[in-house]
């Protein structure tokens, strides 16, 4: 089986060679072009990654030095990144919609000479802070778009590179060469530097080498019998470690076929188009495929409303019952099966999940609900959990063990232990090998026996044998009351409403919880059009009257939900308000991964947080915000707050832990 | 590494010219005596305020209106009037205030429709879809799925146009007019109703045109800014008759123009 032989290649570029022998007439990658799918072959990419490598070298760039690589899912650059690694050097991913300043800090930080670049976009990009990148000398770039007329000198189209590698690749000496480098490389050496978006304190550069990463892939190649049959639509960004996981190394070990996507808006569309085996999405993308779903129900017609409400009835009745292969009675089986027909074939061939043969989700907690429902229609939906430290999987799901509140038994060939104030420790096949440039948080994040601390806290369901995880480690906080005060997990609860998009909780050294929410444009405008609530703007639709009645009652649900829980039931929300903007990235107010800076929030809207605890019935508030472009601009706003019912803690009988 | 500094379109000759044009609809005198000329390669603004018969004049450069008097003189001939058929073939496209699109149609059918006048083969083969056509309706495709990219609407293609929001429907519209691979395009206020972020997308687009295929644009536009950014020259009409010509700092600072239009700030 493939994962097993990529076990005697120790670096990415050993095991492409590999593919291109094993495989070399299958598909390995796939892009949307002027509308139509393009396809290179095993074969095909080796030939182009090794002219490519070629002519980098002419340029200049050298075994051991870091090269940045910016940009979306394109060829190119997953190319990039394997001709990087075949001359030894180390590739720098950085997320394509980081502004100026982030770029100038990852670009500085790594020390980077040369940038490989998507576009135009990111080229302005990097110009505008040319004088923060001193040792920055060369730029190669994808899309030749608006780069027409720029200055060449220090700048150069992939395609000539690969153009100049080709013909130097013809004479037998040059190929010679360059098939040494390739054996050569050693499975120990850096093989990628991930900078992880960190949600306190700045970016670090998390170091993998090559051998690791492959021993960790293989073991999740073997954990879901993934083949060089499968394939996977690569849509998130190309600089996170999942995506560097379960495309790029992942599809190395396995020979599977990577499709990018058109660009980023098209993504829903290629994804029905290319039909993966394999998917990944984060709960935030599943929410928002079944909020589009729910909202586009509501405009149907009376007889498939009727038939779809009716089906996912009979899907939650029996579903997820049928996928763990559990008993179901007769009539059950025939109603899903007639539902399949009807509604749920239909449902997944539109979402692009018809071939589908085990999908991940991670990152954040999951409503129980929206994993029931996918679960139910019959996607194979799990979850895993992990770090850009760990490259990845720490714990995944197997097939029949899936629970909504759980995250899975530890991985194959990992090693877990909860310290003492309940953080979780791992040690895994593919763990990092320290942050680059920085030794003091290396040691820092290790223990003395060498073990890593995630800086998550959880602890082992007794009953199932499963880690569960309860928020970040330092996050955790207590009520002036002594009530835990865990804030995700009150937020995720927030969350799970289609009508909320984010939430924000504060509690810790507190006399009660109060949330900041913002509303999702998309669910609550379908809402108002609905009811005929009128507005002009986000703003103005946040701050309605009707739309906080609406939210309300989703908080009162929370409430009541908390006071079952008698460990959660001194935590329930008292006061809420809805915020007059959305929280943002380019901000500052979220992370690239749009994980809530709790901290930076607090600083940023500390009038509200005043409010919130000084019991006012409204605060003014004036924000700057930062435009796509970079310029910034302000908003201000009078933000209304309202108070919640406490509900008398009520524990359910007999719920699982 | 530096930024390119401006635009280096090599302004050439006169591409075309307007003569003395007067139009009147019964009493109502839309445009007076008017002579201006666009020259190859540039980017001219027909600006004025409401009424001052702007579109008129795009509209007598196109062929839908006949102007009484005067003379146009497009690629060296001259005319006393010009018919729509002999505009388009002759390489003139252009786009409108209000959007004409085709409804219920895809944006990628809208924008072939725009190529229908470089469809050769004749109306059977094309009915059969069958060799010579087929290739043709290939490489039509290819053209128009390069303006697809080059506008960045391939998330709509398929998504009929009436469903489309304004701004996007602009876009399509202005695919439409460059499926035409015109020489001289005339934009209707391609900025109305637009925010910022829009219009600055929108100037990006027409100036990608112009320095890209290096098409001859004549627009008609209200803001102001848009105009002194993106023109080479500037023509002024208030109420039917030409009040300043020149470049656009010129202009700005021309008393009449000031007076009729402009403003001054308080």
């Amino acid at each position: 089986m493939a994962a097993d032989a990529a076990a005697a290649a120790d670096t990415f570029p050993k095991l492409l060679v590999r593919n291109a022998r094993l495989f070399g007439a299958r598909p390995a990658m796939r892009h949307k072009d002027l509308g139509i799918w393009q396809t290179w072959t095993w074969a095909e990419v080796l030939d182009l990654v090794r002219a490519y490598a070629v002519g980098l070298n002419r340029l200049g760039i050298k075994r051991g030095e870091t090269v940045a690589i910016v940009g979306a899912n394109r060829p190119k650059l997953y190319w990039s990144v394997m001709a990087v690694q075949m001359l030894g050097a180390v590739p720098v991913p950085v997320y394509a919609d980081a502004v100026a300043d982030e770029l100038a800090y990852v670009l500085s930080h790594a020390e980077v000479r040369f940038a490989v670049v998507e576009d135009q976009e990111q080229v302005d990009k990097i110009l505008a802070v040319m004088d923060r990148l001193p040792k920055l000398q060369e730029m190669i770039y994808d899309e030749r778009r608006g780069l027409r007329d720029y200055d060449h000198t220090h700048l150069h189209p992939i395609d000539d590179v690969i153009e100049e590698g080709r013909k130097a690749l013809a004479d037998p000496e040059v190929a010679a060469w360059l098939d040494a480098e390739i054996e050569g490389g050693k499975g120990s050496d850096p093989s990628i530097i991930l900078y992880t978006s960190g949600t306190t304190g700045v970016s670090k550069g998390v170091v993998l080498t090559g051998e690791r990463s492959i021993v960790a892939a293989s073991d999740s190649v073997r954990f879901d019998k993934l083949t060089e049959k499968d394939v996977a639509l690569a849509y998130l960004p190309l600089a996170w470690v999942g995506d560097h996981y379960l495309n790029y190394a992942q599809g190395l070990v396995a020979g599977f076929c990577t499709a990018c996507p058109e660009n980023s808006d098209t993504a829903m569309q290629d994804l029905r188009e290319i039909g993966p085996t394999f998917y990944f999405a984060p709960p935030r993308t599943l929410e928002l495929l079944l909020t589009r779903v729910t909202i586009r129900m509501e405009d149907a017609g009376f007889l498939k409303r009727k038939m779809f409400h009716f089906f996912i009835d009979v899907a939650r009745k029996y579903g997820e019952r049928i996928l763990n292969k559990e008993p179901v009675p007769i009539f059950g089986r025939l109603l899903y099966w007639l539902g399949e027909l009807l509604v749920y074939g239909p449902l997944k061939n539109v979402l692009g999940f018809s071939k589908v043969r085990v999908a991940y989700t991670a990152g954040e907690a999951i409503g129980p609900d929206l994993f029931a429902f996918y679960r139910s229609i019959g996607l194979n939906l799990k979850q895993l959990y992990g770090q850009t430290e760990a490259f990845l999987y720490l714990t995944a799901q197997p097939d029949g063990q899936i629970y909504a509140d759980t995250v899975g038994p530890v991985f194959p060939n990992v090693d877990i232990r909860i310290a003492e104030d309940g953080e979780v420790l791992f040690k895994s096949p593919g763990m990092f090998e320290g942050y680059f440039k920085d030794e003091q948080k290396t040691a820092e994040v290790m223990t003395p026996d060498g073990y890593v601390k995630t800086g998550d806290a959880g602890f082992f369901d007794e009953k199932t044998g499963h880690l569960k995880i309860i928020d970040r480690a330092k996050d955790v906080g207590r009520l002036n009351n002594g009530t835990l005060f865990p804030p995700k997990y009150i937020e995720n609860k927030l969350k799970f409403y289609p009508n909320i998009r984010e939430a924000v909780a504060y509690g810790d050294k507190r006399d009660f919880v109060a949330v900041m929410l913002n509303i999702d444009l998309t669910a609550v405008g379908s809402w108002a059009e609905r009811n005929n609530v009128v507005y002009a703007s986000y703003q103005e639709l946040a701050q309605h009257p009707l739309v906080y009645d609406m939210i309300e009652k989703h908080v009162a649900e929370v409430n009541k939900s908390l006071a079952a829980d008698k460990m959660m039931a001194g935590a329930q929300i008292k006061r809420f308000l809805i915020l007059h903007k959305e929280l943002d990235a380019d901000d500052g107010e979220l992370t690239r991964t749009q994980k809530v800076r709790r901290g930076f929030i607090a600083e940023r809207y500390a009038p509200l947080i005043k409010a919130l605890y000084g019991g006012a019935p409204e605060a003014d508030i004036a924000t700057e915000v930062t435009f796509e472009d970079g310029r910034k601009g302000v908003i201000k706003a009078r933000v209304k707050i309202r108070d919640m019912k406490i509900e008398p803690a009520s524990p359910a009988m007999g719920k699982a832990a | 590494m530096r930024a390119p500094s401006g635009p280096d379109v090599a302004v050439g000759e006169v591409l075309l010219s307007v003569e003395n044009v007067s139009l009147s609809f019964g009493g109502v005198k839309a445009v007076s005596d008017v002579s201006f000329d666009i020259r190859k390669g540039e980017i001219r603004a027909i600006i004025g305020p409401n009424g001052a018969g702007k579109t008129s004049m795009l509209n007598i450069i196109n062929g839908f209106y006949h102007p009484q008097q005067g003379r146009i003189t497009f690629k060296g001939m001259t005319r006393a009037k010009m018919r729509p058929y002999e505009a388009a073939y002759g390489g003139i496209a252009r786009t409108f205030q209000n959007v004409a699109l085709f409804r219920g149609m895809t944006a990628l059918d809208n924008i072939m429709a725009g190529r229908s006048l470089k469809m050769h083969r004749g109306f059977f083969w094309q009915l059969l879809r069958h060799g010579p056509a087929l290739e043709e309706e290939v490489e039509h495709r290819r053209r128009v799925e390069e303006i697809i990219d080059f506008l960045k609407i391939q998330e709509i293609r398929r998504t009929p146009v009436g469903r489309l929001p304004y701004g996007l429907q602009k876009r399509v519209e202005l695919g439409r007019a460059l499926a035409m691979e015109p020489d001289l395009l005339l934009l209707d206020e391609p900025m109305a109703g637009m925010n910022l972020e829009e219009k600055e997308d929108m100037s990006r687009f027409i100036l990608d045109v112009n320095d890209h295929y290096g098409t001859t644009i004549a627009l008609i536009e209200h803001d102001m800014g848009v105009v002194m950014d993106l023109s080479d020259r500037v023509v002024v009409l208030d109420h039917g008759v030409k009040i300043a010509d020149g470049t656009p700092a010129q202009v700005k600072s021309d008393q009449a123009v000031i007076d009729a239009y402009l403003g001054v700030a308080h």
